[in-house]
């Protein structure tokens, strides 16, 4: 959530962050560059129950953070903190206001309109009114009039993948995003996000296959798992871990 | 914000999209009620508006549980709350799809209704009146509700329980417009207030929705 002391930082759209002194898990280099997404001392929650806490790292403008944990280490509650549907529970993330574009386990789809009727939804919504890039870059066009109900998953997700380029927001919080989709269209998504880091976008992954991103940075969020807040909880005992 | 009017209407009347189920029960339900009561014109002309108003409203639920569940079960809601567009103008905006899909077409129908139950000749135009005023409160209470309940597995039932209190002042002072219509006294009183009754949850309930889904959403 960006909080109210941050939209004031950033007043207007797509305004980058001040440089600032990196953070230990920081690239060494990252303070010569402007910094998309600065997260400082994070506590993450899922319903009732904390699942992270002191959760810090910083995404420069052509970077790209490969979230990594087993799975229920809470990558799903991160990302979803830092696209603003959970609030933190402490800590801030320092975003410009509208930055993220969250694309999460769920496709989205509608599935009684067609390939380009859902695609142009997205694309007005988010003011942008040409979908010809994101169908290039997904090679969606030889189903564009097909009904999304009638796609296979795996067509399905270039499709939710396709959105995030029209959303043409900078910072993209990606959730699995390569589940059912075949070798030729994993390499065919790390295409597009090399390229949006290429324009000076900047990603975070939680994925657990290799995607092939040149210079991505690898963060394990087990140290940050919190330790369970319930005092009472049978399985909170250190017997269990 | 036009672009996701568009998105529901477009997905209301394509196939499966439950345009006209509203529509059909609220025939089927008024139909009924001279079988039930028994045919005598005196009896139905003095239950018409009590039952006109009470068909539209149960067909209004009908519909509700629709608004946010869809949209929340295939993840076009997370990726709504996370767009550009303001979580306030998007409850408004399922408002005003669901009274197009639902309510507006039982203001079309409901004259016709009206002569199966034998309403009075003064009163189709206070009972075309009343629905176009009251029927905007029913789409606004129970998008309030549907946000409430979003998220729950099988929340229809309570969603029903949490509107129909809600829906009760729009009921008495609806069917008290018609029913005045139909004695030939001057029905303007309750049709105030019943435009204040709708103006205030326009007013009002996308917000609360709007922090409902926030909520939900968590």
């Amino acid at each position: 959530m960006v909080t109210p002391e941050t939209r004031n930082q950033n007043s207007t759209p797509r305004v980058l962050l001040q440089d600032r002194p990196c953070f230990p898990s920081g690239p060494v280099s990252a303070s010569a560059r402007q910094m998309q997404l600065v997260v400082e001392n994070l506590a993450c929650a899922r319903g009732a129950a904390q699942i992270l806490s002191g959760v810090v790292f910083s995404v420069a403008a052509g970077d790209a953070l490969i979230l990594r944990g087993p799975n229920g280490a809470g990558k799903t509650t991160l990302l979803r903190t830092l696209a603003g549907l959970t609030p933190p529970l402490e800590g801030h993330i320092r975003t410009a206001p509208e930055a993220i574009a969250y694309a999460g386990h769920a496709d989205g789809l509608k599935a009684s309109l067609t390939v380009a009727e859902n695609l142009s939804f997205w694309a007005r919504v988010f003011g942008a009114d040409d979908i010809s890039d994101a169908v290039d870059a997904f090679d969606l066009n030889d189903f564009l009039d097909r009904k999304a109900g009638e796609l296979s998953a795996g067509q399905k997700r270039r499709l939710s993948l396709a959105r995030l380029l029209v959303t043409r927001r900078p910072v993209w919080c990606l959730d699995e995003p390569t589940v059912s989709l075949d070798t030729a269209n994993v390499a065919r998504f790390a295409a597009a996000v090399q390229a949006h880091l290429a324009g000076g976008g900047s990603a975070v992954i939680a994925t657990h296959i290799d995607l092939g991103l040149p210079g991505a940075r690898t963060l394990d969020i087990t140290p940050f798992v919190a330790k369970r807040i319930r005092a009472d909880d049978p399985f909170g005992d250190e017997a269990f871990r | 914000m036009i672009g996701l009017l568009l998105r529901d209407l477009n997905l209301a009347v394509r196939a499966g999209g439950g345009f006209g189920l509203g529509l059909a029960f609220f025939l089927i339900f008024a139909s009924l009620v001279p079988f039930g009561v028994g045919p005598e014109t005196g009896v139905l002309r003095v239950i018409a508006p009590g039952i006109l108003w009470l068909g539209a409203l149960f067909a209004c639920l009908l519909s509700l549980d629709r608004i946010f569940q869809l949209d929340w079960e295939d993840g076009s809601l997370d990726l709504l709350a996370t767009s550009p567009l303001p979580l306030e103008g998007v409850a408004a905006i399922k408002a005003l799809a669901h009274w197009i899909t639902t309510g507006l077409p039982l203001v079309a129908l409901a004259p016709v209704l009206g002569l199966l139950l034998n309403l009075p000749g003064p009163a189709f135009v206070w009972l075309v009146g009343s629905l176009a005023v009251g029927t905007p409160a029913l789409s606004a209470i129970g998008t309030f509700g549907a946000a409430l309940t979003v998220g729950i597995k099988r929340g229809g039932l309570l969603l029903s329980l949490l509107v129909l209190p809600l829906y009760v002042p729009t009921l008495i002072f609806g069917a008290l417009t018609v029913a005045r219509g139909a004695a030939g006294v001057d029905a303007m009183t309750p049709l105030a207030m019943l435009a204040g009754i709708t103006l205030a949850t326009l007013a009002t309930l996308p917000f609360a929705a709007a922090a409902a889904l926030r909520v939900n959403l968590r």
